[in-house]
């Protein structure tokens, strides 16, 4: 908004007023936060502000609600929080939305700025605190600078390759009085600059690669999601003819249920997506940044593949493998001018060769006892679903079951602390989606640990009817953690076991649903019980206490190099 | 391999936090890192000796360049630059030793900048070698105190430019 005659003349506002006229600007209808000392001035202009306000029972709730908000929509995320205690809650949900490009603002407050560096208290260096893990932060000390921050703030999170903003507001910087737009409010950031057309030497030479490939793998991350580009994704695949593997943060991004589809690639990935990776001469990798966890032995991987790389991030080129063609853009442009650019070709050896892979290691787990296996629960949510659910995990075996055995169909129903892998992501990141989007069905898949470190946020899906299904895959360990001890350190479980109470009281407790599962025979009857309840709803599944995730490829192997292979071998 | 990273940075708090906070967390080397003013009021120019190789400094360079306060960042690899190092130097020195001494520092184009009884302090300005080589000259007599700046480099006049 440019300053004009009619704001000349308008009322001074304080910084308060300016925050919550801010928001509601940058096109914000809701707001998760907590309130607390500093930040009472805000809250007081919040009581009458048209914000649908969620209150969560801890910040880091807050801050994973704001995330998933982001996810399932595509919007900015805004998390509010008081000074010391507040923002400090707020940074393992900052830094999960940093790892996974999520746009995210935070608003914190801090205290007097005559008072900053005394010690004051609930006083901690926000920014100092939370600058590796934003995208960028910032201290307004003039309410001068307070509106063109914010903006300043949406526009850094929103654009290039997304990331929580932080902006911390001294107590007196919300109570000072200033004209809002009597003064530059225009963003001004000189340092800021986003490429998101494509160089289109680069296009092309990454066509004359595609088109010349015998056995091209299309390697697929979130950043495709982000930009939304799915059925751009879509087309250029078709018309080229790839095959497409996707990593966990990708997942949605491709339809499953497509003949094309490998899966999920790396660590837990499937056999023929890793397979296929490894023989490929050509990976396309579109939104994706070679993480660890996906390419195994660095030196090992896709050795005798050119490697084409589109990312809005120029810092993720090369990173940690050496690109033969980066394109550096946005992926829904690109993806677009390189579509035109590029051929049919069979490839029949090539597809035929996958196929086999696909029949000799599908992805099965043995459903013979009588106990409940995790993956047939997910299964069966995944086959009742029919993938028209929005589905939010923890971390651990639970989440790479889901990435494994739920057929994701569209982009934003996968919501999932990839990168920094936070436990308790699950349960808040259910109502972030189900405030973004009350008329789906958000299931949160989660283990007994993960949801233990976050359950109180059960009270705020009740106080808000906030429908979100809990299925807790119960086995009495962090599973990850006793897979790793079991596999790798002589299976001595070290601290990896937890007595938990019985979740379906806790939720009763709570004032939702709960329901206990110990029988095979009862998953369904249950799941469609918990898929027809009005309100939040929790199902403790009793399940195999030491089944593992397979296949899986050892820290430090090649990502041909999997382990379970055998296993996969006899469901086929 | 040393390379010699010029950055343009806003004239902010916090800048300089971030930029060094940057090279800690992903575990960078830096050699030396000098911040001063130029001649827009708003920006800051902060020269960076890196070491690592091409490969290396290259992420260090997209990092650096990825903060959204720095507004332009250049590596002076492969480049015909200037680069000046400034030293104050305090070297034990009685009134006999003197006249040999004052040869030395004008060997290197050196000033001496405050004298007592026991020692002379001298400023050396020049490229990172001959800072380094003066220090070795001056070791036979003892060094008392030293405070260097780190690098400053600017690039030579190059035709090629023009066109």
């Amino acid at each position: 908004m440019a300053p004009d005659a009619t704001y000349a003349s308008a009322p001074a506002k304080n910084g308060a007023q300016i925050t919550v006229d801010t928001l509601i600007e940058q096109g914000v209808d809701t707001v998760f936060g907590y309130p607390g000392g500093v930040v009472l001035p805000l809250f007081d202009k919040l009581y009458d502000a048209p914000l649908n306000f969620i209150i969560p029972r801890h910040e880091q709730g807050g801050a994973h609600m704001a995330d998933a908000y982001a996810r399932a929509t595509g919007k900015v995320g805004v998390v509010i929080a008081t000074s010391g205690p507040g923002a400090c809650n707020l940074t393992t949900g900052i830094a999960t939305a940093m790892m996974d490009s999520v746009p995210m603002v935070a608003i914190t407050g801090q205290v007097r700025t005559d008072l900053i560096g005394n010690d004051a208290f609930q006083e901690a260096d926000t920014t100092g605190i939370t600058r590796p893990i934003t995208k960028h932060n910032v201290i307004v000390k003039d309410v001068n600078d307070l509106a063109r921050t914010i903006r300043e703030a949406f526009h850094i999170a929103s654009t290039g390759r997304p990331g929580p903003v932080l902006v911390d507001i001294p107590v007196d910087v919300f109570v000072a009085q200033c004209q809002p737009e009597s003064i530059a409010s225009q963003i001004d950031l000189p340092g800021y600059k986003v490429r998101v057309h494509g160089h289109s030497r680069q296009i092309q030479l990454a066509a004359q690669a595609i088109n010349k490939s015998q056995r091209p793998v299309l390697y697929v991350g979130g950043g495709v999601i982000i930009a939304n580009a799915a059925q751009e994704l879509r087309q250029f695949a078709k018309k080229a003819n790839l095959p497409v593997t996707m990593t966990f943060m990708g997942l949605g991004s491709y339809d499953q249920t497509e003949p094309g589809s490998l899966d999920m690639l790396g660590m837990h990935g499937s056999a023929y997506a890793n397979f296929a990776v490894q023989e490929s001469d050509c990976l396309i990798s579109i939104g994706a940044r070679f993480d660890d966890r996906v390419t195994g032995k660095v030196k090992t991987f896709a050795a005798n593949a050119k490697i084409i790389h589109i990312d809005i991030d120029p810092a993720s080129i090369s990173k940690n493998i050496h690109v033969d063609i980066p394109v550096v853009g946005d992926a829904k442009l690109i993806l677009q001018e390189l579509s035109a650019e590029v051929e049919y070709q069979p490839r029949k050896e090539w597809f035929d060769k996958i196929e086999n892979w696909k029949k000799k290691y599908p992805m099965g787990f043995d459903n013979n006892s009588e106990i409940i296996k995790p993956q047939y629960v997910i299964k069966m949510i995944s086959d009742m679903t029919k993938g028209n659910a929005i589905i939010c995990t923890g971390v651990g075996q639970h989440q790479m079951w889901t990435a494994q055995f739920y057929k994701f169909t569209k982009p934003r129903t996968f919501i999932s602390s990839g990168g920094l892998g936070t436990m308790g992501f699950g349960l808040p990141s259910a109502i972030g989606a189900q405030v973004a989007m009350p008329s789906e069905t958000v299931i949160d898949i989660d283990g007994d640990s993960s949801f233990s470190m976050t359950l109180q946020e059960l009270a705020t899906a009740v106080q808000y009817n906030l429908p979100v299904k809990v299925c807790i895959l119960n086995n009495g360990h962090m599973g990850m953690v006793r897979q790793w001890q079991e596999l790798f350190y002589g299976k001595r479980y070290s601290k990896s076991s937890l007595i938990s109470p019985n979740f379906a009281n806790v939720a009763k407790a709570f004032g939702a649903a709960g329901y206990l599962v110990e029988k095979k025979s009862d998953v369904k009857p249950t799941l469609e019980k918990m898929l027809a309840e009005k309100g939040p709803c929790v199902v403790d599944f009793h399940v195999e206490a030491e089944e593992n995730v397979w296949p899986m490829v050892p820290a430090g192997k090649s990502l041909h190099e999997m382990s379970g292979l055998d296993i996969l071998e006899s469901m086929a | 391999m040393k390379h010699i990273l010029s950055a343009l940075v806003q004239n902010k708090p916090g800048v300089l936090a971030h930029v060094a906070g940057m090279f800690a967390a992903r575990a960078f080397n830096i050699d030396s890192l000098v911040v001063g003013r130029t001649e827009d009021p708003e920006l800051s120019r902060m020269t960076i000796v890196v070491l690592g190789d091409d490969r290396v400094v290259e992420q260090v360079r997209k990092q650096l360049a990825k903060i959204v306060t720095v507004v332009k960042v250049q590596d002076f690899a492969n480049q015909d630059v200037v680069q000046r190092d400034m030293m104050l130097i305090s070297v034990a020195c009685t009134p006999e030793k003197r006249p040999e001494m004052l040869a030395l520092i004008e060997m290197f184009h050196g000033k001496v900048v405050d004298i007592g009884p026991k020692f002379v302090m001298v400023e050396v300005c020049g490229p990172e070698s001959k800072v380094e080589a003066f220090i070795d000259a001056c070791r036979p007599y003892g060094i008392k105190t030293l405070a260097r700046t780190g690098s400053i480099a600017m690039p030579r006049y190059n035709k090629a430019d023009e066109k």
